[in-house]
């Protein structure tokens, strides 16, 4: 099971509690599982990467484990703890005021 | 009896303001979408609780959001705007080519005879048509790849498409404005267009009278006269008799004719409201006085309205989208402004009083007319 926070705007717009909680089968990466919620929840398409290019939007950022994980690729592996569940992955808004 | 329906984008989310003919007590619901910017929520002509609102974010993008029930409950629809093929080049502000990239929906404009059918004006500048109640999004590209598509440049605001006008007389005719390209006529749906900018003069570029690259503010037509178009350009109110074919100015003794919004009454389309802004570097009210001007003469001879609005220590500005008209037997006037407030004038002018004070900064206002 993996596990996902979402910045709250996303969260409202999902209708989503504090956390997202999924099943993946195969390989646990930034790609599988932005893909993973974009399915669950398709009024998400665009509001984290773009729907075409799926570069992540500039005030996005995704962190785990402590560590910042933005600029990784979309098919490197998440760390163990996110594909174990033991750890979130946090989908964050970056800290830009507004 | 008859009540009306006021649809208010702030920059914090959207409020809807209801009150019954009288339009002296009011409910207001909100913030809807908390925290997001709303630009625009419109209502269909043909469906009152058929709504729909363009929802941005810097940080999330683009989100349209669809109500069926007169803006109860709302669902996400289509966000994909997609230009046409490789879009090419536009004057960046410094006037170096820079890439036609999608930012924001700024103005949505409901079909007047399909319910399903919704356009949508789009920074940077494009037009966009849904068939489909706005799940999916296809450009009417005829406009941006107009052969002066690449010298169209950025308003303060952004290269922005913010006024989109249907003829209820001619089917086939839409009206577009855009910052700072200026007005644009097509006259066959929206396949393709043509610069209705004869007799603009704008000193802030390099040829004042030049076919494009005015920055048009907001244009305004009576829907029983809509060969007869009104703009509030960045400076100067204009006026065209032959459907944007040339322009005359109309500013008279407005005290400064530069501002962002231009509205005609719901019964007397010679009858114009516009709120002057005192310049392009100082955008709130002359002598911190909050004033609507009203011509009843189509133009040039302007009479400011005063009673109701604040006289002294007033900044805010009136954004080009937030000034609406309702079509109650004594037509209402409403806008809002980036203080916060939305006024209302059930007597087409006379007096003012503000429904709210304390929004976030207003970005759009609408109203809706209902039964």
């Amino acid at each position: 099971m993996i596990r996902v926070v979402l910045p709250a705007h996303l969260k409202a717009l999902a209708r989503v509690g504090d956390e997202v909680q999924l099943e993946l089968d195969g390989s646990v990466t930034l790609g599988t599982v932005v893909g993973a919620i974009e399915a669950r929840y398709p009024m998400l398409l665009g509001t984290i990467r773009d729907r075409v290019t799926h570069q992540r939007r500039p005030f996005i950022r995704f962190f785990a484990c402590e560590r910042d994980l933005s600029h990784d690729a979309l098919d490197a592996p998440l760390p163990d703890a996110v594909a174990r569940g033991t750890e979130p992955l946090l989908i964050i808004g970056a800290m830009a005021g507004g | 009896m008859s009540s009306v329906r006021v649809l208010v984008g702030t920059r914090k989310g959207a409020f809807i303001l209801e009150s019954d003919g009288a339009r002296k007590s009011w409910t207001v619901n909100g913030p809807q979408f908390a925290g997001w910017e709303i630009y625009h929520v419109k209502g269909s002509p043909l469906d009152p609780n058929r709504l729909y609102a363009s929802q941005t974010s810097g940080w999330f993008g683009q989100v349209m959001q669809r109500s069926d029930d007169g803006g109860t409950t709302w669902t996400p629809v289509g966000n994909q705007f997609a230009y046409d093929g490789i879009p090419g080049t536009h004057q960046w502000y410094d006037g170096t080519p820079h890439p036609w990239e999608f930012a924001r929906v700024w103005h949505i404009e409901p079909s007047l005879s399909d319910r399903d059918t919704v356009y949508a004006g789009v920074e940077d500048a494009a037009l966009f048509r849904s068939t489909d109640g706005g799940e999916t999004w296809g450009e009417l590209s005829g406009l941006r790849t107009h052969t002066t598509g690449s010298s169209w440049q950025p308003g303060a605001g952004g290269m922005c498409l913010h006024t989109i006008l249907l003829d209820p007389s001619d089917p086939q005719r839409i009206f577009a404005a855009i910052s700072a390209a200026g007005a644009f006529r097509s006259d066959d749906a929206g396949t393709t267009w043509r610069p209705i900018n004869r007799g603009l003069r704008s000193e802030q570029i390099p040829d004042p009278d030049a076919e494009v690259g005015h920055c048009v503010h907001r244009l305004a037509l009576h829907p029983s006269r809509p060969s007869v178009l009104f703009m509030q350009k960045h400076w100067d109110v204009m006026r065209s008799d032959n459907a944007g074919d040339s322009w005359r100015e109309v500013s008279g003794n407005l005290p400064t004719d530069f501002g962002f919004p231009i509205d005609v009454h719901a019964h007397e389309p010679e009858t114009i409201y516009v709120v002057p802004i005192k310049s392009d570097s100082e955008h709130f009210p002359l002598d911190g006085k909050l004033q609507v001007y009203r011509s009843r003469t189509g133009g040039d001879e302007w009479e400011a309205l005063t009673n109701g609005l604040p006289q002294r220590n007033c900044y805010v500005n009136v954004l080009r989208d937030a000034m609406a008209v309702d079509s109650l037997d004594s037509c209402g006037v409403y806008f809002g402004t980036t203080g916060g407030q939305v006024y209302v004038s059930p007597d087409g002018g006379d007096s003012w009083n503000a429904i709210v004070r304390d929004l976030p900064a207003v970005l759009s206002v609408e109203v809706q007319t209902l039964p």
